[in-house]
C-alpha cells in the first residue's frame, strides 16, 4: 500500500486532458456524431480500462488519444501539447515519440523477425544500429521473449505475437500505451499473461495505459474503469475504481 | 542497411510471384537489349557515311537502272569531285539462303571513292585488275564462308549470261578490310566490264551513281544539279546523301527487321504490363501494413519512398539480369553474324538507357500504390482489418 501511495503522489500530475471533445463523421450530407462533448482527465501512471457496448466510440476515442485522428471540436492536451492543433505531419512525429499502440490483431510485419519488428520504431530515432539492438534486446527481455528474437510472426503463438507487439510499443520508451482489445483474440490463460504483463509495465515502468476491452476480467487488471455509451462517458466522466 | 533488408524480405513474401515478376521483367529487358542492338546494326551504315558522298538512283525505284551515259555527264558537273557507278548482282552461293551483297563496280574508282572506309593491299588490287573474272571480298565474307585467295566461287546470279546460264564463276583475288570502325565488309566486288559483257539483258545500264562532292557544304546544290540534269528524261534521278541511301537500302531487307521489331516490341510492353500489374497488386495487399508504419510514426514521404524503392529494386534486379543476358547473346552472335549484320553490338549508351528505363518502369508501377499509401487514412485502414 505504501508503494502505491508514493506512486500516486508522483503520478498526481495530469497526462491527458480532454475538454469538450467531439468527433463526427460526414456520411454524405449527414453528420454522424460519434463522440459528443467528452471531458476527461487521466493522471500520469494510470491504467485505465475503457468499456462499453460495440459502437459506443471506444476505438474512436483511443484513436484521438493516439493522434491517429483529430477531434471535430474540443481541446485535447497530452503531456502539455495540444494535439487538436497539430497538423497531421506534426501528429506523425508526435506519435513516434510519445505513444505506443497495441491492437487486437497483433499487426506485426509478417516479413520481419520479432527483433526487426521491435526495431521498427527506433528507425525514427537517431540511435545507432548498436544502440538500437541494445534497446530491442531490453524490450524483448521485458516481455519475456528473448529466446524468440529471430522468429517470424508466423512462427509464434498468438500470445507471443502480442508480446512482440507490446515490445514494439515499448521500445521507444513512450509515456502512453494505447491498447485496443489487446486480449480480444486470445484464450483466457494467454490473455491473463498479457494483462499481467501490462500491469507490470504500469507498476514497474510507470507506463500510463489506456486499454479498450469488452472483458470485465481484463478490466480487473486496471486501476480504474471507465464506461462509455453512445459516444459519452457514463457517470459524466467520473472514474470508478477497479477492484484489485 | 535495415531498410535494404526490409526491402529484400518483402521480395521474399510470395516467392513464386516474385520470381515470375522478375522473370517477366528480365525477358522484357532481354528483348529490349536484342531489339536495340538489331536496330542499331541496321542504322549503322547510315551513321558512318560521310556527307560528302551522294548517291543517285532512278527516281522510280532503286531497282530501276540508269543509262550508262549519265556517269560522264555527272562527272563533268561543277562541284563534283569524282563519280563512279555500282550495279546490283543479286546472286547467292550454292543455296538461296547464302545471300550477301555483290556489286559490279569499277575497281580503282570504287576504292578511291571509299578510301577512308575500306582498304585493299596494292598487290591484290593489281592482280585483281589483271583477272576479268576476279573479285575481291570483304573480311566478313572470309569469316563466313572460309574462302581464301585463289578460290573459284560459282554464284547463281539473278541475271542470265549470254549463253543462258545463270551460273557465274569468279576467282577471289583479294580481301578488303574495314578502315573505319563499322564499315561494311560483307560484300563481294566484281568487275563491271565483265558483268556488262556477259549479261544477257540490261546492257548499258547502271544501278546507281556514287558521287564525291568537292565541298560538303555544297552537297545540296550538287544533288539538285544532278537531278536537274536528267529532269524530264525517261530516267529521272533522285540524288540524296549516302546516309539516306544506306537507310533505304537497309530497309529493303529491314522489312523483316521491322516486323520482328513490332512483335518483340509488343511482347516487351505486354511483359512490362503484366509485371507492373502484379507488382501493383502486391502493394495493394500490403496497404494495412503501410497503415501500421504510419501509426508507428513513419511519415507519408517515408512510406512512399519505401514503396517506390521496392518497385525500383525489383525492376532493376529483373532488368539488369535481362540486359546482361542480352549483352551476352549479342557478343556471342556478333561474330557469327558479322557478314549478314555487321556492327551488331549492345552499346554502353543503350545499356544506360535501359537502366533509365528500369527506373522509369519501377516508378510507374510503384507510383500508384505509393500515392495510395500517401493518402492512406490510418484509422480507416486499421478498421478494415
Ligand atoms: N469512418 C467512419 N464513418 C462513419 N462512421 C464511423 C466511422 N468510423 C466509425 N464510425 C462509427 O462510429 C461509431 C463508433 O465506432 P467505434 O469503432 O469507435 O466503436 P467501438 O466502441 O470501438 O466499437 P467496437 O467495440 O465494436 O470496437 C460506430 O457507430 C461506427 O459506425
Ligand atoms: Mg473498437
Amino acid at each position: 500500500m505504501t508503494a502505491l501511495a508514493t506512486q500516486s503522489l508522483a503520478a498526481s500530475e495530469l497526462l491527458v486532458q480532454l475538454k469538450g471533445i467531439s468527433k463526427a463523421y460526414k456520411k454524405g450530407k449527414e453528420q454522424v456524431s460519434v463522440l459528443s462533448k467528452l471531458d476527461l482527465d487521466i493522471r500520469r501512471g494510470d491504467f485505465l480500462a475503457l468499456m462499453g457496448p460495440s459502437g459506443s466510440g471506444k476505438t474512436t476515442l483511443l484513436n484521438l488519444l493516439g493522434g491517429l485522428d483529430k477531434p471535430t471540436a474540443g481541446e485535447l492536451m497530452i503531456g502539455g501539447q495540444r494535439l487538436d492543433q497539430m497538423s497531421s505531419s506534426q501528429l506523425t512525429k508526435w506519435r513516434a515519440r510519445h505513444v505506443g499502440f497495441i491492437f487486437q490483431f497483433y499487426n506485426l510485419m509478417p516479413v520481419l523477425t520479432a527483433e526487426k519488428n521491435v526495431e521498427l520504431p527506433l528507425l525514427l530515432t537517431n540511435l545507432s544500429s548498436k544502440q538500437r539492438k541494445h534497446h530491442v534486446a531490453a524490450a524483448l527481455e521485458l516481455v519475456g521473449l528473448s529466446n524468440r528474437a529471430k522468429h517470424y510472426p508466423s512462427e509464434l503463438s498468438g500470445g507471443q505475437e502480442q508480446r512482440v507487439a507490446i515490445a514494439r510499443a515499448l521500445v521507444s520508451d513512450p509515456d502512453l500505451l494505447l491498447c485496443d482489445e489487446p486480449t480480444g483474440d486470445l484464450d483466457r490463460a494467454t490473455a491473463d499473461e498479457i494483462l499481467s504483463l501490462l500491469q507490470t509495465l504500469n507498476q514497474q515502468q510507470q507506463k500510463t495505459i489506456i486499454m479498450v476491452t469488452h472483458d470485465p476480467r481484463a478490466a480487473d487488471h486496471a486501476r480504474h474503469v471507465l464506461h462509455m455509451d453512445k459516444g459519452a462517458l457514463v457517470d459524466d466522466g467520473r472514474v470508478t475504481d477497479a477492484e484489485h | 542497411m535495415y531498410y535494404l533488408q526490409f526491402l529484400l524480405s518483402n521480395l521474399g513474401r510470395k516467392k513464386a510471384r516474385t520470381i515470375l515478376t522478375l522473370l517477366s521483367i528480365m525477358i522484357a529487358f532481354l528483348l529490349f537489349g536484342l531489339l536495340r542492338s538489331l536496330a542499331a546494326a541496321f542504322d549503322q551504315g547510315a551513321e558512318i557515311a560521310g556527307e560528302d558522298r551522294l548517291v543517285s538512283i532512278n527516281k522510280i525505284s532503286l531497282i530501276q537502272p540508269l543509262p550508262e551515259a549519265y556517269l560522264p555527264k555527272v562527272q563533268a558537273l561543277d562541284g563534283v569531285d569524282k563519280a563512279t557507278s555500282a550495279n546490283w548482282f543479286g546472286g547467292y552461293y550454292q543455296d538461296p539462303k547464302n545471300q550477301f551483297p555483290q556489286f559490279p563496280i569499277v575497281a580503282e574508282e570504287y576504292f578511291e571513292i571509299y578510301k577512308e572506309m575500306i582498304t585493299l593491299p596494292e598487290e591484290q588490287m593489281q592482280a585483281w585488275k589483271k583477272n576479268r573474272m576476279g573479285v575481291v571480298i570483304g573480311k566478313a565474307l572470309v569469316d563466313r564462308f572460309k574462302w581464301k585467295i585463289g578460290d573459284r566461287i560459282p554464284l547463281i546470279g539473278m541475271f542470265p549470261k549470254e549463253d543462258g546460264s545463270t551460273t557465274w564463276e569468279f576467282v577471289i583475288e583479294g580481301i578488303y578490310e574495314a578502315k573505319s570502325k563499322g564499315a561494311d565488309t560483307s560484300a563481294m566486288l566484281m568487275h563491271y566490264d565483265y558483268f556488262e559483257e556477259a549479261r544477257q539483258y540490261g546492257k548499258g545500264t547502271l544501278g546507281w551513281l556514287i558521287i564525291q562532292v568537292k565541298d560538303p557544304k555544297q552537297s545540296a546544290q550538287v544533288a539538285a544539279a544532278v537531278d536537274a540534269l536528267f529532269a524530264n528524261s525517261p530516267a529521272e534521278t533522285k540524288t540524296s546523301s549516302e546516309k539516306d541511301f544506306a537507310k533505304s537500302f537497309a530497309k529493303q531487307f529491314g522489312d523483316i527487321g521491322l516486323i520482328t521489331t513490332l512483335i518483340l516490341g509488343a511482347v516487351f510492353f505486354t511483359m512490362l504490363l503484366v509485371a507492373g500489374n502484379t507488382m501493383a497488386q502486391s502493394f495493394r495487399e500490403r496497404i494495412p501494413e503501410l497503415a501500421i508504419l504510419k501509426t508507428l510514426g513513419f511519415s507519408d514521404l517515408a512510406v512512399m519512398i519505401l514503396v517506390l524503392a521496392e518497385a525500383i529494386v525489383i525492376s532493376l534486379i529483373g532488368g539488369l539480369a535481362g540486359l546482361l543476358l542480352a549483352k551476352f547473346f549479342i557478343s556471342g552472335a556478333a561474330e557469327s553474324m558479322a557478314a549478314t549484320l555487321p556492327g551488331l553490338n549492345l552499346s554502353n549508351t543503350m545499356m544506360l538507357f535501359g537502366v533509365g528505363l528500369m527506373f522509369l518502369f519501377g516508378l510507374l508501377t510503384g507510383i500508384i500504390p505509393a500515392l495510395q499509401g500517401l493518402q492512406l487514412n490510418i484509422v480507416a485502414a486499421l478498421r478494415r482489418r
